[in-house]
């Protein structure tokens, strides 16, 4: 979690292209592979980061302000070597925080950052809140395939024009969002019977190992964020 | 003993109450089933007799609902939580959702209740044995069947050690092999001597537990006695609900000319 939102808040603060690049390759590419998980990375993190870089690369593109170096024009707009520039810094941006974000989400199993949390003091009240938000992604997606699939049986056209596809929409929403309303309330009411609104100290089983070299390496990240604020404050950064 | 008398209770923003004049008394040792249609009280009352109804999902309750002498609603939710358990009808929403393992999704409620160490790990063997799932320990409970995830919700609950077992229709959403699966296991722990109110559909199951049975009709106790007296009772159908299957064939019987000894002699 701490490399995870180092890496996300390094990058913002770093800026330019090299930084990003570097943070990336170090921080996300490097354990991604240690952990066997880089072809899983790079998937979800392209699916999760395209449609936002995408955007990024056009605004920034085609929209940047007081760009001398015109490379083309397309009626009103005018594309610009500064623009390119920034364009491709926030895309590496946006891959350096998305790749951060999935690799935590691909490499920390739910129960162990329940547990670790909970050992650091976080009430479990909280921490079924953080669970049940990260669990909501996944459930929902499976909620949402069912229902389609329900209600193209009862002749939903969700296939087709632009229009038709918005019109399908609704018949789909309103049953996932009720459906996962109902669920949470059911989860609650099963864990309030295994006494998880009882106050005092929580009995853990296990947690996760850290050690010495572990706990190091967080406290470096965790430094290295206000010394880069200094930096970029002093300009020493450039 | 858990004892209801005179509930009435209404869900918020409801205007008519989902159960009036419920008396229940639930003693060590005693196996009751409640019956009645969809929408006819049951998972109401199992919620109000576990005390989650009205403190965790509002409404408002009249009457006295009594655990071994003391309101329910005085105590606190971690103490009711130890001493009255329930299962609800589906087990995917009754599993924490974050427990790797069986072991840890059974071990979660002791953990909860903050326990020895050494206590909790105890429970959680003792629920597994008990339920005869100690095979499922290291399995992942979400990539279960339906009839085994139910059993590790049962183990769950079991493993807290309640005085009273609440089951909510605990069969209802399982394939014939899970409910019977299920339906031995709380076979069983009737045997044991544990006191359970179990809402169900299936008549058969409940046919083969129960001494008592009551049988709700929009929120309101229609039936209460000895188990045989409801399942003999004409009026049964009438609250949609079928009488067990012996109990009707031997109905069937009687209505055709054959003496129904002569089924049972058949078997």
């Amino acid at each position: 979690m701490v490399l995870a939102t180092v890496t996300a808040l390094q990058a913002t603060l770093l800026g330019g292209l090299l930084g990003p690049l570097v943070l990336t390759g170090v921080l996300v590419i490097i354990p991604a592979v240690v952990a066997g998980v880089l072809p899983r990375l790079l998937r979800t993190a392209a699916l999760v980061a395209a449609p936002l870089a995408i955007s990024a690369l056009l605004v920034n593109f085609f929209f940047t302000p007081n760009g001398a170096t015109v490379l083309f024009q397309i009626g009103p707009i005018t594309a610009t070597a500064e623009g390119l520039r920034v364009a491709v810094e926030a895309a590496v941006r946006i891959a350096a925080i998305t790749g951060a974000l999935t690799l935590f989400y691909l490499t920390v199993p739910l129960g162990s950052l329940v547990v670790d949390l909970e050992r650091r003091g976080v009430s479990p009240n909280a921490t079924f809140v953080i669970s049940s938000a990260v669990r909501t992604v996944p459930a929902i997606l499976v909620r949402s395939a069912e229902v389609t699939d329900a209600q193209r049986a009862r002749g939903l056209d969700t296939e087709g024009s632009l229009r038709r596809r918005l019109r399908g929409l609704l018949p789909v929403i309103a049953p996932v969002l009720l459906g996962s309303i109902a669920e949470v309330e059911e989860r609650s009411l099963a864990l309030e019977a295994r006494a998880v609104a009882r106050r005092g100290t929580r009995t853990l089983l296990w947690w996760p190992a850290d050690s010495g070299l572990e706990r190091f390496s967080r406290w470096l990240m965790v430094l290295s964020v206000p010394l880069i604020i200094v930096a970029r404050i002093t300009g020493w950064l450039g | 003993m858990l004892e209801l008398t005179e509930v009435e209770y209404r869900y918020l923003g409801a205007r008519t109450p989902a159960l009036r004049g419920i008396s229940l008394r639930l003693a060590p040792g005693e196996v009751v089933g409640l019956v009645g249609a969809s929408e006819s009280g049951k998972s109401t009352l199992c919620l109000v007799a576990a005390g989650l109804a009205p403190r965790f999902i509002g409404g408002t309750v009249r009457g006295t609902v009594m655990l071994d002498g003391q309101a329910l609603g005085t105590l606190p939710p971690g103490e009711i939580a130890g001493r009255i358990g329930i299962v609800f009808q589906d087990p995917s929403s009754s599993l924490t959702g974050i427990m790797s393992t069986v072991f840890e999704e059974v071990a979660f409620g002791p953990m909860n209740l903050g326990l020895a160490r050494e206590e909790v790990l105890a429970r959680t063997d003792e629920a597994l044995t008990a339920l005869r799932i100690e095979g499922l320990a290291a399995r992942d409970p979400d990539h279960l069947s339906g009839g085994r995830r139910q059993l590790v919700v049962l183990a769950g609950i079991l493993a807290l050690r309640p005085d009273y077992l609440l089951l909510d229709e605990p069969t209802s959403e399982l394939d014939p092999a899970g409910a019977r699966l299920v339906a031995d296991a709380i076979a069983r722990l009737a045997a044991a001597g544990g006191a359970i109110l179990i809402a169900e559909h299936k008549t058969d199951l409940l046919a083969r537990l129960c001494t008592r049975v009551i049988a709700l009709r929009a929120g309101q106790p229609a039936l209460d006695g000895a188990a045989d007296d409801v399942w003999h009772n004409p009026s049964l159908t009438d609250l949609g609900v079928d009488p067990p299957t012996r109990i009707r064939l031997a109905i069937l019987a009687r209505a055709a000319g054959v003496d129904p000894r002569r089924l049972e002699a058949v078997g």
